[in-house]
């Protein structure tokens, strides 16, 4: 029923968006066409045009555009050799489509002259969109990170520095708050809303194997959930009902959190006081960790390169990207000096993300890209080896043998290479 | 005089049109996109199904819930159509008061259900203050599934129980009189008269209460998902999250053709097995 409405109403929608199109300002000749896929809600993109490029000295016409549309109207300049577009905003995995189509160009020199923004080397690589060369510039962020109810840090495991965190250490610091207090205090969102797929997808996988799809199954993965089934026995057992973590935070229910930083936002902004944020721990591979890019790219025959290259110069400055957190909650790349009247739970959220990405072991792992419309399943591979090991007790090598032919067979039927940190692949990803 | 032969068939065309086109046609294509995935005959939607981690559990837990939510249904329905017989006044409230859960929408009362049984709420709170619990204690965890499913039935009898009751008390009303008291006047106790002579004249409003009851059951779905989300997966959660999360239509409607199976067998069975031949109706 419902896609037969969805069915329904796409027409007219896109019969509306076509007449948006046809009606769309087009920029004065001096204009720097900016196209973006986010920041499209209309409070937003005004905040975009009054508030976030208020200081910039060029002349701007900024047009949020729906990701769907982006590829194809790149497609459509391109044949029709009308070319407005200058400035690409997109998500990582918007971007990465427009290298097929060749719609965007190498951003190489400009990344040399961009050296003093200091934006992590990881999220560099990322936005070499697997090609020899740079081909966005990274522009802002959102992750996920871990929060902790200051009543907790008493039972901090000894010697261990919250913000460089192992899983080990967790378990541990879990383990001791039930021994001293009878509760179990470590939550995950593990409920039918919530994101414990993603903390599988990109943290843990990566964390203990340096892969997701090509390490899914094999020694490390084997360890691994028989590690984090072990550290489960010190969570709430109602995280499976967890759909945003700031609820049981904010209840005091759980006093240790995972969660995506818009659904731990209420919880910092209410009471700044009660929690610290850190980072999520880091594994034998490393501290794996999802970020949420977006990044800046010229397109190919831009009408105005130059002034495109200034905008994304201009983007990256510390103070806008700081102006940028303020106003719409996207956080820095940029290494920016946060200021003191900014709201204590929004700094606290910038600080955890800050600290997760310029964490020196950090490993960045990607949205899945390319599964199309697969990615429901690929998630339900994650959750059910979840629920199989940690819920029903299965040993975890009989669950990933059951798992990974299911998953493999998604791989090849959506024919998606590997992504980071799986090695790129040519043809789909093979689970090892 | 041709137009007085119409008549009959004109008055029942704009119900059949209804059931064709609402309810017919996507049954057709239900079935359809079950045993179609790729435009061919196969069963391929079907083993997915069957292969997945939650299928023996959801039929599990589904026949688990109907086994022991209908019967004790029944009993109570009986019980309480038994009682209103016997009343005088206020009996039109009473039953009032009883179909109120009829009202309400199964998430609602998924709900309220909700409210009473999580950790801080109504019933926690009640058993702290009588001393029973020293704090919040969970009864609806994939650590306590006894208490998830009592938790589930209890919500169900609540939410269904009405609809039960308001057939039976209407069979209730149709059986005469003139047997109880013949039987009262040959000194039958009133267990023996309820045992040998109402419950076998109500036996057909039993029976339409156990296939509506039953049929319904199989169906249920916002209740148990506001009560036990994932864990507790039945028939009809699977259907929805394999539409709603995986998006793969083709075994959500696998499990729809599945609980229509179970349905028209249950409907057979009771059929059957409760079939009064027409000398015995009342």
């Amino acid at each position: 029923m419902t896609p037969r409405i969805l069915g329904a109403l796409s027409v007219p929608l896109l019969a509306a968006q076509l007449f948006a199109v046809a009606l769309a300002p087009r920029p004065a000749a001096a204009d720097t066409l900016f196209m973006s896929t986010q920041l499209r809600p209309i409070e937003e993109a005004q905040k975009m045009r009054d508030v976030i490029l208020k200081d910039y000295t060029g002349k701007v016409t900024y047009v949020p555009q729906e990701p769907a549309q982006l590829p194809l109207r790149i497609q459509a300049e391109q044949q029709g050799g009308t070319h407005t577009i200058s400035l690409i905003a997109a998500l990582h995995g918007e971007l990465e489509p427009l290298i097929a189509l060749n719609g965007i160009v190498p951003l190489d020199d400009l990344a040399a002259k961009l050296k003093d923004r200091n934006i992590p080397a990881g999220l560099m690589t990322l936005g070499k969109l697997g090609t020899p060369h740079q081909m966005y510039i990274p522009w802002m962020q959102a992750t996920y990170f871990m929060v902790a109810n200051k009543q907790a840090l008493p039972y901090l495991p000894p010697g261990a520095d919250i913000n460089a965190l192992t899983y080990e250490q967790l378990a541990a610091w879990g383990a001791a708050i039930e021994t001293k207090t009878g509760k179990r205090m470590l939550g995950f969102p593990a409920g039918p809303k919530g994101l414990m797929h993603r903390f599988i997808e990109g943290f843990l996988y990566p964390s203990y194997t340096g892969g997701l799809v090509t390490t899914f199954s094999g020694a490390a993965a084997d360890a691994m959930w028989t590690r984090f089934a072990a550290l489960w026995k010190s969570v709430n057992p109602n995280s499976t009902n967890y759909n945003f973590m700031q609820e049981p935070l904010l209840s005091g229910d759980v006093w240790i959190a995972f969660d995506h930083v818009a659904r731990l936002l209420d919880a910092l902004r209410q009471k700044p006081d009660d929690f610290v944020t850190f980072p999520a721990p880091a594994g034998p591979k490393g501290r794996g960790y999802m970020p949420v890019l977006a990044g800046l790219a010229i397109a190919k025959d831009a009408p105005d390169q130059p002034g495109a290259e200034a905008l994304i110069s201009y983007l990256t400055l510390p103070a806008t990207q700081i102006t940028t957190a303020r106003a719409v909650g996207f956080f820095p790349v940029v290494q920016a000096t946060l200021p003191a009247d900014l709201d204590p739970g929004v700094k606290l959220a910038a600080v955890a993300i800050a600290q997760t990405q310029t964490a020196k072991d950090a490993l960045p792992a990607l949205l899945p890209i390319g599964l199309g419309t697969h990615g429901g399943e690929f998630d339900k591979v994650m959750l059910d080896t979840f629920q199989l090991v940690v819920l029903r007790g299965t040993a975890p090598h009989d669950a990933l043998a059951r798992e990974a032919p299911i998953l493999q067979k998604i791989m090849t039927d959506s024919g998606a290479p590997c992504w980071a940190p799986d090695p790129p692949s040519t043809g789909a990803c093979k689970v090892q | 005089m041709r137009r007085a032969a119409m008549t009959p068939y004109l008055l029942i065309a704009p119900a059949t049109i209804f059931l064709g086109v609402l309810f017919v046609a996507p049954l057709v294509q239900t079935i359809a996109l079950a045993f179609r995935p790729e435009g061919s005959f196969s069963f391929g939607n079907f083993t997915t199904m069957a292969n997945d981690i939650n299928f023996n559990v959801a039929i599990v837990n589904t026949f688990k819930v109907i086994l022991l939510a209908v019967p004790l249904q029944v009993a109570l329905a009986l019980g309480m159509a038994m009682m209103l017989r016997h009343m005088r006044a206020g009996r039109d409230i009473v039953l009032w008061i009883w179909s109120i859960p009829l009202g309400i929408s199964d998430l609602a009362a998924g709900l309220v259900w909700l409210a009473i049984l999580t950790d801080r709420g109504y019933l926690n709170t009640l058993l702290f203050h009588l001393g029973i619990i020293p704090g919040p204690e969970s009864w609806l965890t994939y650590e306590t599934p006894t208490a998830l499913l009592i938790a589930i039935v209890v919500a169900e009898l609540w939410r269904a129980t009405p609809i039960v009751l308001v057939i039976l008390a209407a069979g209730v009303q149709l059986v005469p009189k003139e047997y109880n008291e013949a039987a009262e006047v040959f000194g039958a106790t009133p267990w023996q008269r309820f045992i040998r002579i109402t419950l076998p004249l109500l036996r057909p409003s039993i029976q339409t209460a156990l296939i509506l009851r039953t049929v319904l059951a199989f169906e249920m779905f916002a209740t148990v998902l506001a009560l036990g989300g994932r864990n507790f997966p039945v028939l009809m959660s699977e259907a929805f999250n394999w539409q709603n999360f995986q998006q793969d239509y083709g075994v959500a409607a696998a499990y729809a053709v599945v609980v229509m199976v179970c349905s028209l067998a249950a409907t057979l069975i009771y059929l059957r097995v409760l079939h009064t031949p027409a000398a015995q109706l009342p």
